[in-house]
Order: structure tokens, then sequence, then C-alpha cells
């Protein structure tokens, strides 16, 4: 058993501010040799915010750093790699287009007057691959092997400069089930020779197969730390959601569930690779809240409904026809809208004013001839402003200068303004104040009273429970429960998350 | 076979069926005169390439090679007609001036983060405004030096001339292939081609590297307007004008991909090949006009772009660079 | 109608171009001095919007492209091929009408296969123009037969040289144009779809825009004003030449729009900002010309605003300027 002693990297009272937004706030963590360290979380909890700062990319803005009890300080990944501490990151960080020994050991390749020893360099990467189970040609490019190869690599590399701690960054996001115990083997491996090794992931199959101990973020704090025996699944999704689930006295929404009419069913949608084959029902006035956890296949619905991937098979029923939606155009023109989860990315156009946010929407329906003259979208937007409360200075300026909060709602305006039959919000709250969740969850509820058809995609349960008149429950790319009346209750979709118990109750 | 070479293999099929039309077509093609011609005509663009070659692997771009063309030789003939220096002093000065020209563009483009082509771009403006203000005309150059390099050749077999400044093409192919392929800086090169994040990450010295990379793009731009004005005997400020085009061509055609990550030294030799074979294949017709020459070219830069999207579409690279919250 | 502000009149393009003005004058104090002869005006300002429409034109399509983050390298050589063409037609006795509608469908032609390759094959902009830069003046000189061909076509010629209520065509062309340019972008959702691509291309496809079509477009457009620059080219000197028609000019209209405040980096864009960073240009080339100094120098002095430009835009600099003159919202940053 690991004890106080084993501790290799401490981290205390981690904070990091980026403009007005806190995303890690006096968070402790200290990881031991010889265990794997699962780090869980849901997308802006601050994972990725605390593995950059131990890794030298950012630096903090309070808290210290001990590494094997001396306190230390980086500003750049090669830093902390020489102290110890070696990471690889989601996207393989290597270089596709070199060979496999160059990846290993670009920069420190055997050299005698400027010339590289190729063959030096490629017995040495030979032997580091030996220790992995590896007999590859590592003359051949790195981009001629699968994914699982590459990450062996990336971690041979990884191990070979660092040595002490190993951060691995969701490696099996992109893994078949054979490679992943392949990998599994590996970390034990490196287990067993000293090695402190954190792993984020969020698989809790696979959490509970590998890791020593567990420590779950959630808005930037530290939820807790635990050994992983002293889990079980329900209580690990708990402590991710966050649900205090003995408080809960939210009842489920008012109204017969099944009182509106079908606006469109969904007939065994699907895409390989992307979600298995579903069926859904939705219904005017209604709000179909879909729960999972970050890579359950909850974005990857939404963007098929949407026409942003195109499905391979099935179709949406709606009007009377059957119809595979191929993109956001077609969509739109079905009366169709979608809050994409990556705001900054996807959503907002930073530089264009508010104004010109809440138009292009109804504008791109519109097309290029008829176009709205400046008075008129100003008044749309001044409507949509007032409506949704959205809090700008004007209705000029540009929106990359609004808060989170009030950039999702000039996104939702945008849908409104097209005025819509089904919007489609994923993580409409994710990362914005207090005061503008609660405006946002209110407005979610108003929409379905006005006849609107919503499915929205939330990792916070109590918010879900408050305004889903269905929860469906997405987990490993399925859609495994529907919930519906007195079952639409946070322990019930924790249950259903965590895969126990409640298995398809419609 | 790895689909990487297929583009290289391609342009090395197409040259030999193509020399093969010709000499089918006009038997006297075959022989080492014309060979020998077809590397002392081509010799300045080819060391052009050589140094474009490694701009275009790192990923960038380098306009201003023509200019650079242009201001040594007009450099060199200043240097020895004007100022009466010994012509290898005056080569010294001029690469030493090319080469400190392109570490301003790399530093330009590291430190200012601005895309290659419009830094070089001002880079061209530069060169052929110093080069016209130096002389607007073309300034002979008669020295005793000069005489002595344009007599030697080596006679080949067949009555083919090896001259000194074809001899000097193929030498800096291969050190160029041997930097490329053998160096830790080489594998810089490609590193900063493949992915500028991920290179940083592992270590890669990235700002060193992109000046670098465009200092010796210069040198060698440096390099060719010398050989340039020895093959001319003088120097003229608009000199290979839009030669960084025929440049950026060569490299493409010689099976290196434009967004940068793959290419080889040797296949930018094929590339001017090809378009020297074009060359030579329009004199000896007659009755076809050079500006066949271009259109060829276009055309084969065409289809080589095209070559390369569909063969490393088909392998769905993956080079996203990751976003970080600012 | 929204109220303008001081700063957004008095913009450093306009104090630029006033500087550049007073110092022609240092130089030549018969700079700012109009005369009216046989009909039309003449003079040194004058001249400038002449000399300077060509590249205005070239301008006027190269800003929306930039404003999606594009570029067309190729508009040289089309103007090459477009002159071309119009000559031909011209020598063979062909009419104005036929003769223009003949280039500006072959500038049409060549902007849609630039448009293609970006949209449809997904090309970088730079290397899809490219093709077309490098063969293009060979097809140029495909159509004149290698020769420089010389036309007397008086329709022709006028729209190079003559003159209407007193201003040269070329500039009344180039005036009219960004008018017809500048109504088309701001009274259709045109400049608001690009702006909206330029800015973030995947939230424009999110909201159903569609991305491509505008984008082939753009560059259609592009081709049709290098087209017409081409002939008015061609016009002025009564003939084609295939190797130096447009040469470079693919360079100053980058620069035209650059210095009119348009980011490289694609955003927010101004056409008539464009035609007054082309006059800047000008203004630059003629003081140069009538200070004596070779004209050569101009290049020199080109690059340096350039690199100037540059300087000011780049992210840390470009920061710093930013905060400084807050208020001009047409300097494009991500």
């Amino acid at each position: 058993m690991a004890t106080a002693e084993d501790v290799v990297l401490e981290a205390r009272g981690i904070t990091k501010i980026f403009g007005n937004h806190t995303a890690l706030k006096g968070v402790d963590i200290s990881f031991r040799r010889g265990e794997v360290h699962a780090l869980l979380g849901e997308n802006g909890a601050g994972k990725s915010t605390l593995i950059k700062i131990l890794t030298g990319a950012y630096t903090p803005d309070g808290g210290t750093i001990e590494l094997e009890g001396q306190p230390v300080s980086f500003t750049t990944p090669q830093q902390a790699q020489a102290l110890g501490i070696g990471t690889v990151y989601q996207e393989v960080n290597l270089l596709p287009n070199m060979t496999v020994s160059d990846n290993l050991f670009i920069g420190r390749q055997p050299s005698a007057f400027g010339m590289v020893n190729r063959s030096a360099t490629d017995a040495m990467a030979r032997t580091v691959l030996a220790q992995y189970g590896l007999d590859i040609d590592v003359r051949a490019e790195l981009s001629t092997y699968s994914v699982a190869i590459q990450q062996i690599v990336a971690i041979a590399r990884a191990v070979e400069l660092s040595g002490k701690v190993l951060i691995l960054d969701e490696p099996t996001a992109s893994l078949d089930r054979h490679e992943v115990e392949k990998l599994f083997e590996i970390i034990r491996t490196l287990k067993a020779r000293g090695l402190a090794i954190v792993f984020i992931t969020h698989f809790l199959d696979q959490v509970f197969e590998l890791s020593d101990r567990v420590t779950v973020l959630r808005n930037g704090f530290r939820v807790g730390s635990e050994p992983v025996s002293a889990l079980d699944r329900t209580g690990l999704v708990r402590m991710m959601l966050g649900k205090d689930l003995v408080h809960h006295n939210n009842g489920p929404v008012d109204g017969e569930p099944d009182g509106g009419d079908v606006l469109m069913s969904v007939r065994q949608l699907g895409l390989t690779g992307s979600v298995l084959p579903l069926d859904l029902e939705i219904r005017k006035g209604e709000v179909v809240g879909v729960a999972g956890l970050l890579g359950s296949g909850r974005t990857e619905m939404a963007r098929l409904m949407f026409g942003i991937d195109v499905a391979d098979n099935g179709a949406l029923h709606i009007d009377g026809e059957s119809r595979v939606v191929r993109s956001a155009r077609e969509a739109v023109s079905l009366g169709f809208g979608f809050c994409p989860e990556d705001r900054k990315a996807d959503g907002i156009f930073g530089d264009l004013s508010v104004r010109e946010n809440i138009v292009i929407a109804m504008q791109a329906r519109l097309g290029w001839f008829r176009a709205l003259n400046r008075d008129e979208q100003l008044e749309i937007a001044g409507n949509f402003i007032e409506a949704l409360d959205i809090r700008t200075a004007s209705a000029e300026l540009p929106v990359k200068l609004l808060s989170g909060g009030n950039q999702q709602k000039v996104i939702l305006a945008r849908w409104l303004a097209t005025d819509p039959r089904f919007l489609i919000l994923d993580e409409p709250t994710r990362g914005i104040d207090v005061g503008a969740h609660a405006e946002i969850v209110r407005m979610i509820s108003r929409l379905r009273e006005d006849g609107l058809a919503l499915v929205v995609i939330s990792s916070e349960l109590d918010e879900i429970v408050s305004y889903s008149s269905r929860v469906v429950v997405m987990r490993d790319r399925a859609l495994v429960a529907e919930l519906r009346g007195a079952d639409i209750t946070p322990s019930r979709i924790v249950q259903a998350i965590a895969g126990q118990g409640v298995e398809n109750v419609a | 076979m790895n689909p990487r070479y297929r583009p290289l293999a391609a342009t090395t099929l197409i040259f030999i069926v193509a020399y093969a039309l010709c000499i089918m077509q006009y038997p006297s093609m075959w022989s080492t005169r014309v060979l020998g011609n077809f590397l002392t005509d081509n010799a300045f663009l080819g060391i052009a390439a050589v140094g474009a070659t490694f701009v275009i692997i790192s990923g960038g771009i380098d306009l201003s090679v023509g200019a650079v063309v242009g201001l040594a030789g007009v450099l060199s003939a200043v240097l020895i007609t004007k100022l009466g220096l010994h012509p290898l002093l005056a080569f010294a000065i001029v690469l030493f001036v090319a080469s400190a020209f392109g570490a301003g563009m790399g530093a330009a483009i590291h430190f200012l983060r601005v895309p290659p082509f419009i830094v070089t771009l001002a880079g061209m403006f530069m060169a052929r405004g110093v080069a016209s203000i130096l002389t607007q005309d073309s300034i002979p150059i008669d020295h005793e030096f000069y005489r002595t390099i344009s007599s030697l050749y080596y006679l080949l077999p067949g009555g083919g001339r090896l001259s000194v400044i074809g001899l000097l093409m193929l030498l800096v192919f291969l050190v160029g292939g041997v930097i490329a392929h053998k160096t830790r800086f080489g594998s810089y090169v490609y590193a900063l081609g493949g992915n500028p994040t991920s290179a940083a990450l592992m270590g890669v010295p990235v700002g060193f590297t992109t000046i670098a990379i465009y200092a010796l793009g210069s040198f060698l731009g440096g390099l060719a307007g010398i050989v340039y004005s020895l093959y001319t005997s003088s120097g003229y400020p608009l000199a290979a004008v839009g030669m960084e085009l025929d440049a950026i061509a060569a490299v493409v055609i010689g099976g290196t991909l434009l967004t940068g990550g793959y290419g080889f030294i040797f296949g930018t030799l094929i590339g001017v090949m090809l378009q020297g074979l074009v060359q030579t294949y329009i004199v000896f017709d007659g009755t076809l006009s050079s500006w066949w020459t271009k259109i060829a070219i276009g055309l084969l830069l065409f289809m080589f772009i095209l070559l390369q999207k569909l063969v490393f579409s088909a392998q769905g690279r993956r080079t996203r660079l990751q976003k970080v919250p600012a | 109608m929204k109220r303008l502000q001081l700063t957004e009149i008095v913009r450093p393009q306009l104090l630029a171009l006033a500087c550049i003005l007073l110092l022609n004058w240092f130089v030549f104090p018969g700079f700012f001095t109009i005369t009216w002869q046989d009909g039309r005006l003449f003079g040194s300002l004058i001249d400038v919007i002449n000399r300077g429409a060509p590249v205005a034109i070239l301008a006027i399509g190269m800003t929306a492209i930039i404003a999606t983050r594009g570029v067309d390298l190729s508009v040289g050589a089309v103007m090459a091929v477009a002159g071309a063409v119009a000559a031909t037609a011209a020598v063979a006795g062909q009419p104005l009408v036929v003769t223009l509608i003949a280039a500006l469908l072959v500038g049409l032609l060549c902007g849609l296969w630039n448009g293609s390759l970006v949209a449809f094959l997904g090309m970088q902009p730079f290397v899809a123009t490219l093709v077309l830069m490098v063969a293009g003046r060979g097809v140029a000189q495909l159509i004149t037969e290698g020769s420089i061909v010389t036309f007397s076509d008086p329709a022709l010629i006028f729209v190079g040289t003559g003159s209407l209520l007193g201003l040269p065509m070329p500039a009344v062309i180039a005036l009219a144009l960004m008018l017809a340019a500048h109504l088309v972008m701001r009274r259709t959702a045109m400049g608001l779809f690009v702006e909206a691509i330029g800015t973030n291309r995947s939230a424009a496809s999110y909201t159903g825009l569609r991305t491509r079509t505008v984008i082939l477009t753009l560059y259609a457009f592009g081709g049709l004003c290098a087209a017409l620059a081409g002939v008015i080219a061609a016009a002025d000197i009564r003939g084609a030449d295939a190797n130096n028609a447009g040469l470079w000019l693919e360079l100053d209209a980058i620069l035209a729009v650059v210095i009119g405040g348009t980011s490289l980096l694609g955003g927010r864009f101004s056409i008539p900002m464009s035609v007054l960073g082309a006059v800047i240009i000008q203004a630059m080339n003629t003081g140069i010309l009538v200070s004596g100094l070779p004209p050569e120098f101009n290049l020199i002095v080109k690059a340096s605003v350039i690199i100037l430009i540059l300087v000011m835009q780049s992210d840390r600099i470009g920061e710093i300027v930013a905060r400084r003159f807050a208020r001009l919202k047409l300097r494009g940053k991500t």
C-alpha cells in the first residue's frame, strides 16, 4: 500500500483564472509512486487546465507544486519534462510525417560531425519499444501505424524523457477493446516500475479496472479524492454530477408527457463509430433531457439530428416524410436550431456585433437578396435583447466582449429569431455564472410552454430534472434508458448512467 | 509502397516516359550534349529550387527567391566590375548578404507570426528594389576568373560538356540531400512541416530552425544568382523574374507536399529536369512557342497538387492544432 | 442613420494619404494644380486616381476574398489573359460589347476555377491560385501568339484613355465598381455572410450558411474584377502584353486591401477603404516619380509599408495598438 512518503508530485491550492472566468479554485492533488490515479470530471470541470499547469503549459495564478518534496515551478513543457513529468496528450502530439525512431529521438539522435547515425538511432528505438512488447519497423512513418501504436510510441517517448510521473490524457478515446487491453498491460508494467501514472478518462469501467485512486473535479473545484476500492459506480457518478440526492425536491414537470402531438420520430438513426442506431420520439411542447457522461454519444446524437454529421443508418420522420438531414442548412429549413457545446469554436462570431450574431441565422434562411435592413435588424436584436434580458451596453458591441451567459443567450436568440419548431441545446449552461444559469433554465421551461420541442443535453442533473418531460440516458454510444414521470429523479438517472438497475424502463 | 512516395514515383515515371517520347520523335535528344546543356541551362533554377524545397518541407513558402537571384547577380557585378573586387571575395559578400536577408525574413515570420507568403512578398519587393537602385541596366562582368570558369568543363563521352555550374548544381543537390535526410537540422525541418505545435512540445528549437531555413533558402538564392551571373556574364536587376514560381513548381512536381512535412531533395532535381525537358522539346520542335512551357508547368503543378490532395486526404492526416483558451 | 463619430471619419489611412500628398506637394509644388483642358481635367492628382484605377479595381475584388481568410494570387495573370482576349477580339473587328463580354467572361471563368479549388476541393487559397498564377501568363501568350497585339479600335481605347464628365475613364469605372460592390455587400446580406464566414467558418456552417457558394461567388467576382482591370490596362497602352500586363499587381492589390484595414486573418472588411489603400499606393508611386527618385525606389517603399503593417497587425504589438485605437473597429484580430 502506498504511503505518504511515496508521494512524487503534490500540488496545493492550485488556482487559475482566465479573464473573468476562474477555471480552477484551490485544487489540492497528490500523485504517488506505483499508483494509477484517475482524474475525472465533465468538460469544463478543469481537468485539462490542471494537467496543463502540472506539465508547465500554463502558469498557475495561485498554489504550489512540489516534486519529491522540493518546490518546483516550470514555464515550459520541456522544463517539466526534464524534471520528470511526461505527458501524452489526447490528440497524439507526435509528428505523423516522421519515422517512429525520429519521433522517439528527435533532437537527441546520436550523431557524429553533425550527421545523424541512423542505424544507431533505429537500434535504440527498437530496444525502447521492445520493453513495450512492440516489434515494428521503426523506419516507417508514424502515420502508417494505428492510433494504438502511436499511443504506445508517445508513452515510450514520455517515459524515456521523464520517468517519474506519466500523465495520460484520455488515451483510450479512439481505441478498440483489444487495443485498450494492450495499453492497460503497458500501464500496469509502468506502474510496477514505480511510475506515478495520472489517467484521464470518461469511461467508468476503465477507472475501476485500472486505477487505484480517483480524484473528481467539478466546476474548477476538487470534489474529492478516494481510493477506488471505497467507491461503487453509482457513488462515482454521483461525485461527478455532484448531486446531493437526499435533498432533491424538484418534482417532475407538470402536464402529461405524452400530451403533445408528435413532431418527429427518429428511427434507427446512427453513424458507424459515432452513435449506435437509436429510436426517439419528439413531441411538441416537451423537453427531452439527454443525460450521459462525456463521450457517451450525447453530442454525437445531436450532431446527427442537425446534419453536422450525416447518418449512415436510419432516418428522421417529420411532416409525413422520412429523410436524412445532410447539412445544417437542411436542418434549419426544417425549422431546427442547434446551440452547440463549444460556444467559442462553433457558436459565436466573436468580432461581429450582438445584432449581427442574432440576425445571422434568420438572414441565412432568408438568403442573399432578401436582406434585412439595419432598422429591421436593430428591431429584431432589440426585441431579443429585451426578451432574453441580454446584458450588453449596446447591440453594436462585439459579442466576444459579453459574458458566457449572455453569449449563450445571443445564440439562443439567433435561433428563436428563425421561429423554430425544434431546438437542440448542447450543454446550454456550461461555463456561465449562477444568475444566468437560472435564467437559461427558466427560459427552457418557457419555450416548452410556448409549444416548442426541445432536446437539451446537460451534465447538470438538477437542471435536467427541473425542465424535462422525459429523460433519455446515453451510455457507450447508445441510448440505454428512457425515463418518464416519477422516474425522472437524479438517483434514477445516476443509476442508468452507471448501468445499474433501470435498463430500458420505457 | 508507401503512398507518400507515389507523387515522386509518378514524376520519375512521367520524366522517363516523356523523355522516351521526345527521343522517339527527335532521336538526337538522346545525347550527352543535350543532357549536359540540361544541367548547365537549369543550374541556377536547380540551386534555388533546393532552397525552396527546404522552405516548403517546413510548411513555408518563399516568394523572394527570384528577386534574391536578381539582387545577387547585380551585387556581384557591382562588386566585381565597379569596385574591382576579386570575384571570390565578391561571392563571399554576396552569400553573406543573401543569408542575412533570409534570416531577417525567417525572424519576421517566427516573431511576428505572420504568413510566410506575405513576409517573403515584402522580401521580394525589397530585393528587387535594392537591385534596381544599384543599377537599372545590365552590368557586364568581364573578369579573368569568369572567363576561366566559363571555359572549364568536363568532356563527356559523346561530346557533351559538363560545365562547372552544372556540376555545382549537382553538388548542391547532393549536399542538400545530406542536410535534409541525414542531419538533426534536417529532421527539425520535417518536424516543423509536420506539426509546429507538436514539434515545439517535443523540444525542436522552432525559432532557430525557422530562421535557419529561410537563411538557407536565401543563401542558395544568392548562390543561384552568382551562377546566373556566371551563365550570362552580367548582372541585371530584372533577371529571373517569376523564377520563384518555377522553383516552387519544380519542388511540387518533385513530390514535395506544398503544405509541408513530406518531400525529397532528389525529387526536386527531377522536377527541374522535367521543366528543362519541356523547354528543350520546344526548342527542338521549333514551331511551338515558349509560352507552352508555362502552360505545361501550370498543368503539371495542378496535377501534382491534386494528386497530393488525393493521396493525403485518403490517409486522413490529422494535424489539427489544439485550441488553447486565451 | 447612425451618428458618425469623429474617430470614424478621420481614419489613419486618410491621415497617411494627406501626409503623402503634402510630401508630394513639397517636392513638386505644382502637385495640387488641376487644369481644365479639352473637356477634361488634368493634373497630378487626377493622374493619381487614373493610374491607381487598375489596382483599385483588383482591390475591390480582393477585399472580400481576404475577408474570408483567402487570397487570390492569380489576378495579375488573369489581367494578362483578359487583356489578350480583349486585344484579340478588337483586332478581329468585334464591337466593343462583344470584346468586353468575351474578356469579362474569361475572367469570370478563371475566378470560378480558383473558387472551385478553394471551396469544393478545400485547397489552401494561395496554393489553389498559384496554379493559375503560373499558367495564366502562358495562356495569355497562347492567345496573343507570343507577340504584343496592338489594336486601334477607338471604342476600346476610350475605355483606357477617354474621359467622362471630365474624369478619366479608368477612374470613373473604378469608382462606379466600388459603389456597386459596396452597395451589393451592404444592401444585400452578402457583406454579413462574408464577415461571418471570415470570423468563424465553423459557426457559419452551423447557422446554415452556404459557405461554399459564398466563397465561390467571391472568387468569381475577383476574377471578373481582374478581367476589367486587364481590359483597362490593355486599352491604356493600346495593346496586350502578355509578359508584363498586371505583373506584380496582385501584390499591390493585397497591399491595398491590407492598408485599407482588412486583416489577412479575415473578418471585417471595407471595399471603399481598400480603394483608398490603392489610392495611397498610387500617391506614393507618383510622389516618387515627381521627386525624381528612380521608380524602383517604389518597391522598397512598398516593402517597408508591408513590414510596418505586419508589425502593427502582429499579435503582440497589435494588442498595444488596439488598446490605443480601441475605437478603430476595422483593425482585425482574432
